[in-house]
């Protein structure tokens, strides 16, 4: 057939007008975001969530989820990351599932996040004394006891557990669990139907 | 009154004011087809494919103001029907789809024909549900209908576990339907609308761009009104046409990837653009940081949030129905004594002409291959413009878009945003029925009408007298124009050997079938074809493989860098 001779290939030419969005994108600051939202507490309704985050590949850093003091509702937050255009579009496709009832990106003003750990040491010998203090300094507390072993809970923010963490010896830590975050607007933000 | 799962599904349809409902029977949907059997008020389409029961559904509701309905079975019915209704849900199409799931007891026991539908839909769907309790099936229809026609229209999947639909319960269909979750904005910011307005008013090198949300939204009216009394020029998105006159004056043609010089020229250039509708996709503008490089004032009117502000920043973001939206601006500016200035408008309309000038859709039709443009300009005018076209994805389909011209919306019905080969017939049947004795065609290549080419049993069976225009080149021509551009000529898996002799299939199934490859014969073929109301006729028109859609704008470069012609290259 007739092709058309052509001397240079220009899918291999350098794209200028993709190369600058590209680092358009990668100009845009990427700040953590803390979205909580309520959600009809029906089957499937976190596979919605979930779905959503890896469809369109989103962030999520963390996700909790249970009902809340109305049965029909859950509350979850999710700790995500993004520019501020990526937020904006993670909060507006949120709000259209069908079964969200309300989303508030709680980082846009004052809010408190708590997450809770248990951390499963090894406490023989001196190491013994030595959790049991860490436990104190960090308001920790012993919830198991065996001639081995403690099991610590700890909660705050991700900070304080991080640093938990960071400053017993990494060598005792048998196994660590984290719930990932609960947030809370400040004072008269509430987020109820 | 006490009824059966089964029984409930039907009452629900016919209270819904269903004609039509197309689907393929099985295992889990028997007692629901019993219960069709035993009434006459919502006809059953049976497909041969359940891929083309949605597509039908689709072609239905496009072409109508109604919500399509489609019915499968469980596991390989609803896996089949997954692409139909991803491309519903790419252009936003309101459709409700009820398949048959395995019994309540067997969800889970990897049972027989059973898959997870509603795990499987759930990215491709506006919302779905699975029904555990015979009590849910009526408010759950109800539910599903709402959903798919409000708002941002699309599908919505209803699963059905076989044993509900056996048991028992009294039935009510709800009147009304609430959902506390969702509630979509009707009527746009008043605010935000005079803002538009203002802005309108303002502009020196206006540009009005539309999409499928004014003829989904039935906004066509308003829009036309509108844009005639500003004097602006209109461009429309693929999913947009027959949404403003494509033979007015103040129509530049089809925008984007393969949009006509003056649209993008215009889209580029404008200093203020009212875009309705439309989402700003990537084979609309291009690059968006090029497109950004250009500075310009945008309002956007749109049903979803979500929509605005996506990959384009807009200045006056106006959420709510199109149609309420447009009404609204069209009573302030009538109500106004400002209009727009008329010096920079002509002197805009200047330049819109000049671009117009080249003429980018020219093409010389000689003695030799018929020329698919050719075809179509001809469909055209054998048709008065007065056809309902469908049509496949590719080359043809761009060729259909850009030289038939939609005088008006809802008549061009094609897969826009999933691009679905194998989508053109069977919307065909669904418009078809919708529209009974309205002059359908089918533009197809030889490519997509070989993905659903058993629906011409259906189209039998219901005496549908469907136009099928095949424009075979032999190759999977949009394929092979990239493979030509940007791949070095290297064809790689483009060519189909083997091509079935397809006025004999054609008959084979029934119908007439005839082949054209003089141009001379093009006119007259179609004239004959249109003729026969009774029948279809599949028309299988030889045209010049070499033939390449123009303009062109390679993907992901900017609207105003376009390959116009050959000689460009």
């Amino acid at each position: 057939m007739g092709a058309i001779q052509r001397t240079s290939d220009p899918s291999t030419a350098l794209d200028a007008h993709w190369l600058r969005g590209l680092l358009a994108i990668q100009n845009k600051t990427i700040m953590r975001h803390v979205i909580s939202l309520l959600i009809e507490n029906e089957a499937g309704a976190l596979s919605r969530v979930s779905g959503l985050f890896s469809a369109r590949g989103y962030n999520i850093e963390s996700l909790t989820v249970a009902p809340t003091e109305d049965a029909s509702l859950s509350r979850m937050t999710i700790v995500t990351s993004g520019s501020d255009d990526v937020v904006e579009q993670i909060t507006k496709q949120l709000n259209k599932l069908v079964e969200v009832v309300k989303v508030v990106d709680l980082s846009e003003s004052a809010h408190i996040e708590r997450e809770l750990m248990l951390v499963k040491v090894r406490a023989t010998g001196k190491d013994r004394e030595e959790m049991k203090r860490m436990a104190d300094i960090f308001r920790g507390r012993i919830i198991d006891v065996t001639d081995t072993s403690y099991v610590i809970e700890l909660t705050g923010n991700q900070a304080k557990l991080d640093s938990f963490v960071g400053a017993i010896d990494a060598g005792l830590i048998l196994e660590t669990v984290r719930s990932g975050i609960c947030g809370v607007g400040r004072g008269d933000r509430v987020l109820k139907v | 009154m006490v009824m059966t799962g089964a029984e409930i599904v039907i009452r629900c349809l016919q209270e819904e004011k269903v004609d039509y409902l197309f689907g393929y029977p099985g295992g889990a949907v028997l007692y629901i087809y019993d219960e069709l059997f035993k009434q006459d008020k919502v006809r059953h389409v049976l497909v041969r494919h359940e891929q083309a029961a949605i597509h039908a559904a689709d072609g239905y509701a496009r072409s109508t103001e109604k919500v399509g309905v489609a019915l499968v079975t469980s596991g390989p019915g609803a896996t089949n029907a997954v692409t139909g209704i991803a491309t519903a849900f790419c252009d936003s199409i309101p459709m409700v789809v009820i398949s048959g799931q395995v019994p309540s007891a067997a969800i889970g026991q990897d049972a027989f024909q059973e898959v997870d539908t509603v795990g499987i839909t759930r990215p491709c769907v506006k919302h779905n549900f699975l029904v555990r309790d015979v009590r849910d099936i009526a408010p759950t229809i109800k539910k599903a209908f709402y959903l798919a026609k409000t708002g941002r229209p699309g599908p919505v999947l209803v699963d059905i576990p076989k044993d509900i639909t056996a048991q028992k319960c009294e039935f009510e269909y709800p009147q009304t339907v609430s959902i506390r979750s969702y509630s979509p904005v009707v009527k746009g910011h008043q605010g935000q609308i005079k803002k538009a307005l203002q802005l309108l008013l303002e502009a020196r090198r206006p540009m009005i761009y539309t999409g499928g949300g004014v003829v989904l939204g039935d906004a066509a009216d308003k829009l036309t009104a509108l844009a005639r009394k500003l004097g602006f020029p209109c461009t429309n998105t693929l999913m947009g046409l027959g949404g403003y006159p494509a033979t007015d004056p103040q129509f530049v043609g089809m925008l984007g990837m393969h949009g006509n010089y003056e649209a993008n020229m215009g889209m580029h250039y404008c200093d203020v653009l009212l875009a309705v509708g439309a989402r700003f996709d990537d084979r609309v503008i291009g690059s968006p940081d090029h497109f950004a490089s250009e500075p310009r004032k945008i309002i956007h009117i749109d049903i979803d949030p979500s929509s605005i502000s996506k990959r384009v920043k807009v200045d006056v973001p106006i959420v709510g129905d199109v149609g309420e939206v447009l009404g609204e601006l069209l009573a302030q500016l009538e109500a106004t004594s400002e209009r727009p200035h008329q010096e920079s408008l002509a002197s805009w309309w200047k330049q819109i002409d000049e671009w117009r000038r080249r003429d980018c859709l020219k093409f010389t039709q000689g003695e030799g291959l018929i020329k698919p443009q050719y075809v179509i300009q001809k469909l055209w005018e054998v048709t008065a413009g007065e056809a309902f076209v469908t049509s496949d994805v590719g080359q043809h389909q761009m060729w259909a878009a850009q030289y038939y011209k939609f005088d008006k919306p809802r008549r061009w019905v094609n897969s826009g945003g999933l691009g679905t080969m194998g989508f053109g017939l069977p919307a065909a049947m669904g418009v078809q029925l919708a529209h009974p004795g309205s002059p359908v065609a089918c533009v197809t290549g030889e490519g997509s009408i070989q993905m659903n080419i058993q629906e011409l049993s259906t189209c039998k069976q219901f005496r549908l007298p469907i136009k099928v225009i095949l424009l075979n080149n032999g190759y999977l021509g949009m394929v092979r124009q990239w493979q030509e551009l940007f791949h070095g000529n290297r064809y790689s898996e483009s060519y189909m050997d083997a091509l079935p002799d397809f006025p004999k299939l054609a008959a084979a199934y029934g119908h007439v079938g005839l082949r054209v490859d003089k141009p001379g014969d093009v006119e007259g073929a179609l004239r004959e074809a249109f003729k026969q109301k009774n029948d279809l006729v599949f028309l299988d028109f030889q045209v010049d493989a070499t033939e390449n859609v123009y303009p062109m704008v390679q993907g992901g470069k900017g609207l105003t860098d376009m390959i116009l012609s050959a000689e460009d290259l």
